[in-house]
């Protein structure tokens, strides 16, 4: 049955339940027990991870939920070496603006590993991570870096919207045998939705159409499906039926998707919160240019931030992240341009 | 006082999720007169378009909702009273209606659908009860399906009747475990289920694979079953679209999906994308493929339909009226010997209950009548 539960639940559910299918299933990373040690009072006082998305696990699977030190390179590394010998670590990278300090590890190792050794060896870690803006959280832990972990051969990138998405993606990552960057908005975590009891895998590489329409393509990643709907609805207002597509999976992408969606209605529009130079907005913007041309009325407009780095103050931040008056303006652009 | 021959047209409940309904269209206009059976009102849900049949006579006096409206289930959506009731009343009920409307308060006159799940053979059946009636009707679903899919056929029938849908084994909200997949073990589920929930006697009402597991079910205990409605169902001969229900096992995308649901339509506009992601969503749960692979496995023999639904009911004494679709593309309606009472449905597909479900409705209104 459905019912209706937030996204940091749907993670901590997926978590659970494959924990509680496969032993080899482990949990580790900063507090994500949190102050559950020897001595303490117990469980109901562990932190369950920085914003509680581990809760509950460290009294339910003893042994299986690690607080690491604060060392990166060492705890990621650790994961990365655990599933090449057997386990299944899912490992928590706190703040995805924290990878600078472990990127070999994902990239030169994990990542390269099945390939450099002939398919002989097998890394099936789920390296959890933070990112996104808008909770005032400053330059160093609010950046949206999954198109660094996207450029990279040999990972797998997932950025769930919604919490039916968080559930079934992060219990297909643990299942998949390479290494995947789960790349969770922190922002979503209070939103709800509709969530099976049951376990479920969503297949990764399988788009979601959020919105069906034909006049215009909107591409978002992450959180800025939800305000791409918004602008949505917005634009329905002016007789603009926009269709959204949610690519769930950055790597890999869900091509044919796109290219369907944007040869029926002729004008796409691509909105990423993360920063405009190599951005996952122009990574799907050059392929649908590339591979649909012919079916193009307009040019591809694409919607980020700006190329600065995530401000602090309140009024700034709220100028950085992509608001659904960008995206309106932008299918505004692509509707209403002439030669 | 209100004349109380003024009868309110409300928004239905067509699902279970259902809680508001768009009207697309008007069918019947301000001063046409209205028999029971009448297309009144096209309505779209985000699961599915159909259109209201009138459960009410008289003439349609004032339209309260109009094309266009999104309105709650339960809420008044047209007046309809004898000619002879005056102007004033009708107003004073429409000026009532519309005030509700407006505040957004609906009348609890329907509760709903009572959901629950009973246990047998150590798995869980989901069910929904609607209605309160001398006659009870238990709606079972064919492959791949769920007791939503009786959407438009259980809240009519529960004005008069107890009408259980429920989900079988492998679907739905029971279950995903369908042990060996046999007919057997699903009409056991069926039998548990009236054990379970206290039903002594029913009517029992299955569409494609569902009736040939209520033939099975009456079959093994015919003391239980009181009539047999059977709709498109499987085992009346050997053709069979084998690859859609190999397709659909083995579906993991909507792309793959769409095309395949589409072939359950005589109308395929019927599919909408909703519909899909509803399936896809019920596919990805653990356990499912595996259940439809033993159900395909249990309904095929090569490309043809291994059950024999005709055999079965040989020797069982049940008033059994069949129910089909012309369109049926993926169980082509056959000659079924006489025994039993054969209604062919025009522009409709596999999904004669979805499509035209006031005929399937017709069809177990006479076979309640006669069990």
């Amino acid at each position: 049955m459905a019912r209706t539960i937030s996204y940091r639940e749907a993670i901590n559910e997926a978590l659970a339940q494959e924990m509680e299918r496969d032993a080899s299933v482990i949990v580790m990373g900063e507090d994500n027990a949190g102050g559950a040690s020897v001595g303490s009072p117990g469980e109901e006082d562990a932190w369950g991870g920085v914003l509680g998305v581990t809760k509950g696990l460290y009294g339910r699977f003893p042994g299986r939920v690690l607080d690491t030190p604060i060392s990166e390179s060492a705890f990621i590394g650790a994961a990365i070496g655990a599933a090449t010998r057997g386990l299944r670590p899912v490992v928590e990278l706190m703040f995805i603006d924290f990878m600078g300090v472990c990127f070999d590890q994902i990239f030169n190792q994990a990542a390269k590993f099945r390939y450099m050794f002939g398919g002989n060896a097998l890394t099936p870690v789920v390296i959890r991570t933070m990112y996104g803006a808008g909770l005032r959280a400053a330059a160093q832990h609010s950046q949206a870096l999954y198109p660094v972990f996207t450029h990279i051969p040999g990972l797998k990138v997932v950025t769930p919207s919604s919490p039916y998405d968080a559930k079934g993606l992060l219990i297909a990552a643990i299942r998949d045998d390479d290494p995947v960057i789960f790349c969770e908005h922190k922002a979503l975590y209070d939103i709800t939705g509709d969530v099976p009891e049951e376990s479920y895998a969503i297949p990764f590489g399988e788009a979601n159409v959020v919105r069906e329409g034909s006049d215009v393509t909107i591409v978002a990643i992450g959180r800025m499906v939800s305000v791409a709907l918004q602008a949505a609805e917005d634009v329905a207002g002016s007789g603009i039926e926009a269709e959204v597509i949610d690519p769930r999976t950055t790597s890999p992408l869900d091509e044919d998707t796109i290219l369907e969606s944007v040869e029926h209605t002729g004008r796409l529009v691509v909105v990423d919160e993360a920063t405009p130079r190599c951005n996952l907005a122009t990574d799907i913007s050059a392929l649908v240019a590339q591979k649909a041309f012919g079916a193009l009325r307009a040019p591809i407009e694409m919607v980020s931030a700006p190329h600065t780095p995530v401000p602090f103050s309140d009024a700034l931040e709220d100028l950085y992240v992509p608001n659904p008056q960008r995206i309106v303006n932008a299918v505004k652009a692509v509707t209403e341009w002439k030669r | 006082m209100t004349d109380d021959r003024i009868q309110r047209v409300t928004m239905p409940k067509w699902g279970l999720s259902m809680k508001t309904g768009t009207i697309t269209g008007w069918v019947a206009a301000e001063g046409d007169e209205i028999s029971q059976g009448d297309d009144l009102v096209e309505i779209d849900t985000d699961k599915i378009a159909g259109a209201l049949e009138s459960t009410w006579e008289g003439v349609l006096r004032k339209i309260v909702a109009e094309a266009g409206s999104s309105v709650p289930v339960g809420a008044t959506i047209a007046v309809v009273a004898p000619a002879d009731v005056s102007d004033e009343d009708v107003e004073a009920v429409v000026a009532q209606a519309r005030e509700q409307l407006a505040a957004g308060v609906v009348e609890e006159e329907d509760a709903g659908a009572e959901v629950g799940t009973v246990e047998v053979d150590g798995r869980s059946i989901s069910y929904a009860t609607m209605g309160e009636g001398e006659d009870t009707i238990v709606l079972v679903h064919g492959y791949g399906g769920d007791k939503n899919s009786w959407l438009f056929v259980q809240e009519p029938l529960s004005h008069m009747h107890t009408v259980h849908a429920l989900d079988l084994p492998g679907h739905g909200a029971s279950s995903k475990d369908v042990g060996d997949g046999s007919l057997e073990t699903m009409a056991r589920a069926v039998l548990g289920f009236l054990d379970a929930r206290g039903i002594g006697r029913a009517h029992l009402v299955g569409h494609s694979l569902g009736a040939a597991v209520v033939a099975a079910a009456a079959a093994e205990a015919p003391a239980r079953v009181r009539s047999l409605t059977l709709v498109a169902p499987v085992g009346f001969g050997s053709d069979v679209d084998a690859e859609y229900l190999r397709g659909f096992a083995a579906a993991t995308s909507r792309r793959q999906l769409k095309p395949l649901v589409g072939r359950l339509f005589a109308d395929e506009s019927l599919v909408t994308r909703q519909l899909v992601d509803d399936l896809l969503r019920y596919k990805r749960i653990d356990g499912v493929g595996a259940a439809l692979q033993r159900l395909v496995d249990t309904l095929l023999d090569g490309d043809r339909q291994r059950i024999d639904t005709a055999a079965r009911l040989g020797g069982v004494d049940v008033p059994t009226i069949v129910v089909w679709g012309r369109e049926d593309r993926i169980l082509p309606p056959t000659d079924i010997n006489a025994a039993a009472n054969v209604r062919v449905v025009d522009r409709a597909g596999h999904m004669v209950h979805m499509e035209r479900p006031a005929d399937v409705r017709h069809a177990v209104e006479a076979a309640v009548a006669a069990g």
